[in-house]
């Protein structure tokens, strides 16, 4: 399966590469496009303020190189995430790498956490049948109710008796994660069929062999769908983790002063910076997904 | 201290009693499968109860059940109101917009494949992003109130109905569309009477998911500026008071709200897809 589904990726994207390439042209077109409308009562309004009068290109112009403007035109997005990432000493405040970098190790560490505890619990849920019993219902029940909604109260009780830092978003990255492996390993680990457990068994195979020579490796392509799942939802987790406390520091604390403040080009390159986060982080995934299942004989 | 040994004396015996049922001959049978999980969440709310009063946990830092069951009972026209600005209004307008913005569009990517090959690629990739740091933008373009919620909630469901629709749509062998080709069906009745239909299994996948990433949007948004009610708000304000059982019975209150919203999607699905092999029991 893994082997099909890899060389259609493969297919797909050299097949998709220009017709993609022309959608984000017109995606960044419609943007440039937006902008004017957007931003142009504003540059009207300094224009009647100062009295001077302007051509339409140059009411044009204006609206994309404003200071605040509602929406910041791509180019401006682009120099602003050039210049708090490359241009910037990486350990400014005001660099992107740098609250980057607190956001991934609380992203990295909750993520480290929830996966560990949810392919343990899933493990459990395989071999326990009053296990499976009490807990599975509940564990696809907590997919379908917003659970970011005690991250506030995750970081004020933890800072209230001590504990602060990376740790607290760590607590909500993990929660996020561990529901989707959860759910995506018990699926796996069961996905033998009849008959491949049948013959493990006519082997002689005891538990712990059907599990480690079996099991696991079945679990293999499952496991790594909702790692990419649970990866994406661990950076929401310490991006939303960030919120509720006024953080400093981390990308959701620039996404939160450059609300308070209005500085719409922060905002909309932090978001940048953290969808970057979230691809490149998906792709490392991906990327050890093609390496382990190669490596298993899965793809080719 | 009594109180802890008792409670970890009921897990003990609620754990076993599982065992036991699980265990039964009578393990199948519906009864015993809504019993056994509903034994384990009791036992977990019992202990939690017990545990917080037998270590005399501050009640602020972590309320016990029976303390948020009262907080709640007291409190249900604020908790009503709440749920009226943040569901009613802002997740369940954006994400009937969304959603059927998203099919909408779906229906046109799939009748050209120059698009289809080029918005799928990016509407995966955006379904990925971590869209709810749109909301302090938006926000800001739409105002405190719900348009802005919604409008949040609508980013963020487009994109998983989006992608879910279009596979959908692709979802008919060849034989049944040339079926369809030797009845004469022009590309409209192709499209509503086999592939629509034909679709609804993905259609209904999008929108299951689609139903907590709206609830998640519009509190997130709320974060960022609302006006004095709401779940975000109130969540958001009451964790600033230190009042927790506040937040916990807000949490209920969106747990309910997110598990109705989803059994209701998956009960429409079961009307509509009664033909689909995973619906047959």
């Amino acid at each position: 399966m893994g082997c099909v589904q890899g060389m259609m990726m493969r297919k797909a994207l050299q097949q998709s590469l220009v017709p993609v390439l022309a959608v984000i042209a017109v995606i960044v077109a419609i943007w440039y496009i937006a902008c004017v409308p957007m931003n142009s009562a504003w540059t009207a309004q300094q224009l009647e303020r100062s009295g001077g009068t302007m051509t339409v290109t140059e009411h044009i112009a204006d609206t994309w190189s404003q200071e605040r403007p509602r929406l910041p035109s791509p180019h401006q997005v682009g120099a602003e995430l050039w210049k708090s990432t490359i241009a910037m000493k990486p350990s400014s405040k005001r660099s992107l790498i740098y609250h980057g970098k607190i956001t991934l190790t609380a992203t990295m560490l909750g993520f480290a956490i929830g996966t560990g505890l949810g392919i343990l619990l899933a493990v459990g849920i395989v071999h326990s049948r009053a296990m499976d019993m009490s807990v599975m219902p509940w564990a696809i029940v907590s997919q379908t109710i917003p659970i970011i909604a005690i991250a506030p109260m995750i970081i004020v009780v933890l800072y209230s008796i001590g504990v602060q830092g990376t740790l607290p978003k760590a607590i909500i990255s993990a929660y996020l994660s561990f529901f989707p492996v959860v759910v995506g390993m018990v699926k796996g680990l069961r996905s033998p069929d009849a008959m491949q457990l049948d013959l493990l068994q006519t082997y002689h195979a005891s538990k712990s062999q059907s599990f480690w020579k079996l099991r696991l490796p079945a679990s293999m392509p499952y496991l790594f769908t909702s790692l990419k799942i649970g990866v994406a939802a661990s950076l929401v987790g310490a991006i939303v983790g960030e919120l509720p406390t006024g953080a400093v520091r981390g990308l959701g604390a620039r996404l939160l002063s450059g609300s308070y403040y209005g500085q719409t080009v922060q905002i909309w390159s932090a978001l940048f910076a953290a969808a970057l986060l979230a691809a490149a982080l998906v792709a490392i995934i991906s990327l050890i997904e093609r390496i382990v299942l190669k490596r298993m004989g899965v793809a080719a | 201290m009594m109180l802890v040994i008792l409670a970890l004396l009921i897990w003990v015996v609620a754990t076993a009693g599982n065992v036991w049922l699980a265990n039964s001959v009578y393990a199948h049978s519906r009864t015993i499968k809504l019993l056994v999980p509903a034994i384990f969440g009791l036992t977990l709310l019992v202990m939690w109860e017990l545990i917080v009063r037998g270590l005399e946990i501050s009640f602020v830092i972590l309320p016990p059940p029976s303390m948020i069951a009262s907080r709640f009972a007291s409190s249900i026209p604020i908790l009503w109101a709440d749920f009226v600005q943040t569901f009613l209004k802002g997740a369940l307008s954006g994400y009937i917009i969304g959603c059927g913005a998203a099919f909408v569009l779906a229906v046109i990517v799939d009748r050209y494949d120059f698009l289809r090959r080029g918005l799928l690629p990016v509407g995966n990739f955006m379904a990925a992003l971590p869209i709810v740091g749109t909301a302090p933008i938006l926000v800001m373009w739409f105002g405190f109130d719900w348009q802005s919620k919604a409008a949040v909630v609508v980013v963020m469901v487009f994109f998983p109905v989006l992608v879910n629709t279009v596979a959908g749509l692709r979802d008919t062998s060849d034989m049944q569309r040339d079926l369809m080709r030797t009845y004469g069906a022009s590309y409209s009745q192709t499209l509503i009477k086999l592939r629509i239909p034909a679709a609804m299994p993905f259609i209904f996948n999008g929108l299951k998911i689609a139903t907590t990433l709206a609830l998640i949007g519009a509190i997130v948004a709320e974060f960022f500026g609302s006006p004095t009610v709401g779940m975000g708000f109130r969540i958001s304000t009451s964790v600033g008071q230190l009042a927790l059982d506040m937040v916990w019975a807000e949490i209920v209150v969106a747990a309910i709200a997110g598990s109705a919203f989803y059994g209701a999607i998956a009960l429409i699905e079961k009307g509509v897809t009664f033909w689909h092999p995973s619906q047959r029991t």
